[in-house]
């Protein structure tokens, strides 16, 4: 099949390191994903160093647009994690653009989306969902367990109330990675099955031609709808994680 | 490229590629490696950089503005001390006017006064002159008259009857 909507997620080694010839778990391959973490990361920090060089107090366009991308999310830690979650100012920040950009990238054709892979997503909830749960403890020692105790409610709703904060705080990470995996995933499915269908449909005659359009003119919005998507989705990252860094610093609802 | 691919990886050939537990390992090394370094870049050059350059505009900002409310504040002042000379100035001007208006006066009363003194002084002298003499004209006026008569007299009749004659003018004066 031409076009296989699931053949754009397969990874494929681009070269390997070490253990040559020898399957096995020391085979250390440089996949199509990792090229793209890579260029992703390179991109980023090529932009944001090199746009702010000139250090100008007057910014110029692309300057401009490092600073904004600073004061928003450090707008958006501090608004949701307060002062004290400033110190995560730079985590956040890279989570950010880094799946901004790596979706960014995904909506390039023939581009990899590093963001489509659920292990990808899922390592970066693990290590929010670390983070809170290592600086939850380390600042608040026993008190963080406060957090699966909401102040104000009555003694004999809490064996109900308890579980279900526990429960809610373990699907943390899972529903954190799987919303932005299925996101990607669903949204360039889409986008590739729609692509598949003008070039069957035309492939029939004037009537398919014709008949593509519909198609043609789906894949045009679902694109503008993609890129709202992968903003969005790092957005809501982004805030999530602010949020769950919250819980770390303030425990007591 | 992909020739050699290990053979768990043509078998997850009809996996759901991201479901697919051999490339797990890659691709967290290689996220792994590459946020790590994503992150050491973000905290350590980046942000502290677009941080710095934020910091320096706000306090260049702040810094101008304060200058901007000093020299309006001295500019005020100024003002105020302008005005306060203008008024100054005109409250002086209004007294040295008023003064020399004063002054003025003072001296040209004095002078019509002195004037009018000397005037008074010489007016009374002059009328002392004047009865002066017409006080001595009267007196001799009845001696020229006397002579006169006795003149004419003596002229008409030839002879003097001196007493005669002064008597006459004498009834003539009383007269």
């Amino acid at each position: 099949m031409a076009n296989d909507p699931i053949k754009q997620f397969k990874i494929t080694d681009i070269f390997t390191i070490g253990g040559e010839g020898e399957t096995g778990g020391f085979e250390i391959a440089f996949t199509n994903s990792a090229l793209f973490m890579v260029l992703t990361v390179v991109a980023i920090s090529a932009f944001l160093i090199l746009s702010t060089r000139g250090r100008g107090l007057v910014p110029g366009r692309l300057q401009l647009l490092s600073e904004m991308m600073y004061e928003f999310v450090a707008n958006m830690v501090r608004s949701s994690a307060g002062t004290e979650g400033m110190k995560f100012f730079p985590f956040v920040f890279s989570l950010f653009m880094f799946v901004l950009v790596a979706n960014l990238f995904g909506m390039v054709p023939y581009f990899f989306t590093v963001t489509s892979h659920i292990i990808v997503t899922f390592a970066l909830a693990m290590l929010v969902i670390s983070v809170v749960i290592i600086y939850g403890f380390m600042r608040n020692g026993l008190g963080f367990l406060k957090l699966f105790v909401p102040a104000g409610v009555p003694g004999y709703v809490l064996p109900i109330v308890i579980p279900i904060e526990i429960v809610s705080f373990l699907s943390r990470p899972i529903s954190l990675s799987v919303r932005l995996f299925a996101n990607m995933l669903a949204g360039h499915i889409t986008l590739k099955v729609f692509a598949g269908f003008i070039v069957s449909l035309s492939s029939l005659g004037a009537v398919g031609v014709l008949g593509a359009t519909l198609p043609f003119a789906m894949t045009v919005a679902l694109t503008a709808l993609e890129f709202l998507v992968s903003a969005l989705q790092a957005y809501v990252f982004a805030v999530l994680t602010s949020m769950y860094l919250n819980d770390a610093i303030h425990p007591s609802h | 490229m992909a020739s050699k691919t290990n053979s768990a990886q043509e078998a997850a050939a009809s996996v759901f590629p991201p479901f697919d537990p051999s490339t797990f390992g890659s691709q967290l090394l290689w996220l792994a490696l590459t946020f790590a370094a994503l992150y050491f870049l973000m905290s350590k050059v980046a942000l502290p950089r677009i941080g710095e350059i934020l910091e320096v505009r706000r306090d260049r900002i702040e810094g101008d503005l304060a200058e901007a409310e000093r020299l309006k504040q001295k500019t005020d002042q100024a003002i105020q001390a302008y005005e306060a000379e203008l008024a100054d100035a005109k409250q002086k001007a209004h007294n040295i006017a008023e003064e020399t208006r004063d002054t003025i006066r003072a001296d040209l009363d004095k002078k019509r006064a002195k004037v009018e003194a000397d005037l008074a002084k010489k007016m009374a002298a002059a009328e002392n002159d004047i009865r002066e003499t017409k006080q001595a004209a009267m007196e001799h006026v009845e001696e020229i008259a006397s002579e006169t008569a006795l003149a004419i007299v003596t002229n008409i009749v030839g002879r003097t009857a001196q007493k005669a004659a002064k008597d006459a003018v004498a009834k003539v004066v009383k007269g």
